[in-house]
């Protein structure tokens, strides 16, 4: 017999009312890859459970008037790569999804717990930041929205406000050739936690790279934008000057730890390895839109 | 706290269950209902011994809430034969393809939900989709031919 409550609220209001009513004993279950794990292990131990999959602006995708999309943070990364149109636009964003864990994984695991787990190895996390993702929240005190890489605010703590939950991510619409890809380094093929992770979005006209983001995972407390990198990119060619410039940001922007998994110097000169290769898949995906 | 009771249905039949709202779908199965064909490894997601599906879906069953199959479609191993084993099974007798057996109801199911989506998978798609089962009896080789023997045998039959 346990205390604890399990709630399955149908709209966004109750289940921010309940969150906020749970005065920081309350938890949210999105695929609950994460939660089941620390719950298990005696790391949270929630007096209340929110399960927000039935929440239908949670779990959905939507295209935008514009031709964004706006992804439900309770989508699954299997539903992710299941719809149509969105690994045409974003397909670094629905690659990043699908790297976390296994098929099993993948059936449950969302971009939304992800991003709220506040790791700063979280795969689509860096792909999200590079796609230029705008967050909607909800919370007690109505709906704001932040850019992705200001909700982390370091390794499993988040720039939200008691009771709010993260509602969806709007993925911009695209300019034609434009692509995104990401990329991390692990020592082995699958289901291993990014020693680096390296997300690239950007835009080509006639050759040249007008417009480029670059986010950076598993080398700092959380989740970086690096705009050096994405300035290096913008005017050029992409010719090797101008990658080694942009990797070289990407080194410069790491604040890595050692750890098992790598270095402090290893992380670092992967994150540059990582840039150009990803910026690389980036480019040609852009060249074919 | 009163116990949860959850309405749901396993393998096509009807199923009602009372649970704690912390109680795994994994713990359900296999101690009120005696659906013990999935199995515990790791409790953690990492080894798939414990795979179902929930509404078509591959999951795990250890990182599942059981509240969350309140008027959901579960499929266990149990489900998996008819009056006649499934091919799969079939294959993983005919060409030994386990030894212990542990991960056998997890590789099942798992390799069920592969060949649904995709008849005609490569050894590379196989063993990707498989990456999440973990055999401790290392039997993977045998494994991942008889998932593409029995595709095979799948496709003839089709035609």
């Amino acid at each position: 017999m346990t205390d604890i409550q399990y709630l399955a609220p149908r709209t966004l209001d109750e289940a921010v009312q309940a969150f906020a009513a749970s005065s920081g004993k309350g938890r949210i279950l999105a695929g609950g890859t994460d939660l089941l794990v620390q719950m298990r292990a005696g790391t949270v131990t929630p007096h209340t459970i929110i399960d927000i999959k039935k929440i239908g602006e949670m779990t959905a995708i939507e295209e935008t008037a514009g031709g964004g999309f706006r992804v439900g943070a309770g989508v699954s990364g299997a539903i992710l790569r299941e719809h149509p149109k969105l690994k045409k636009v974003w397909p670094g964003v629905v690659e990043a999804a699908n790297l976390i864990g296994s098929t099993q994984i993948q059936g449950r695991a969302t971009a939304g717990g992800n991003l709220c787990n506040g790791s700063p190895a979280g795969d689509s996390v860096p792909a999200m930041v590079a796609a230029g993702a705008i967050v909607t929240i909800q919370g007690p005190k109505g709906r704001r929205e932040l850019p992705v890489e200001a909700v982390p605010k370091g390794p499993g703590r988040l720039n939200l406000e008691p009771g709010e939950i993260v509602v969806s991510f709007t993925l911009p619409a695209r300019p034609k050739g434009s692509s995104d890809a990401y990329l991390r380094m692990i020592p082995r093929t699958e289901m291993d936690i990014a020693v680096v992770g390296c997300g690239v979005s950007l835009t080509l006209e006639k050759g040249v790279c007008t417009a480029a983001r670059v986010g950076l995972g598993a080398v700092a407390p959380t989740v970086l934008l690096v705009e050096g990198a994405a300035k290096a990119l913008i005017g050029s060619k992409l010719d090797e000057a101008a990658l080694d410039k942009a990797a070289n940001a990407c080194r410069a922007a790491c604040r890595p730890i050692d750890d098992k998994r790598g270095t402090i110097a290893y992380r670092t000169q992967i994150a540059g390895v990582l840039l150009k290769r990803t910026a690389a898949i980036a480019a040609e995906r852009a060249g074919r839109n | 706290m009163a116990k949860l009771h959850v309405s749901t249905t396993i393998n096509g039949e009807p199923q009602e269950f009372l649970c704690d709202a912390d109680q795994s779908m994994l713990d359900v199965l296999r101690g009120p209902l005696g659906l013990t064909g999935s199995k515990e490894g790791c409790g953690s997601g990492d080894c798939g011994a414990c795979s179902i599906t929930l509404d078509g879906r591959l999951v795990c069953s250890c990182l599942m809430l059981a509240a969350e199959a309140e008027g959901r479609q579960i499929a266990t191993i149990e489900g998996m034969a008819g009056e006649e084993l499934h091919p799969l099974q079939t294959k993983f007798l005919e060409m030994a393809a386990l030894q212990c057996g542990i991960c056998t109801p997890g590789v099942l199911m798992a390799a069920k939900s592969l060949l649904e989506r995709n008849p005609d998978p490569t050894e590379h798609e196989v063993r990707f989709w498989l990456a999440g089962n973990l055999c401790r009896c290392t039997g993977y080789d045998k494994i991942v031919r008889a998932v593409m023997e029995t595709a095979a045998d799948m496709r003839g039959g089709a035609r």
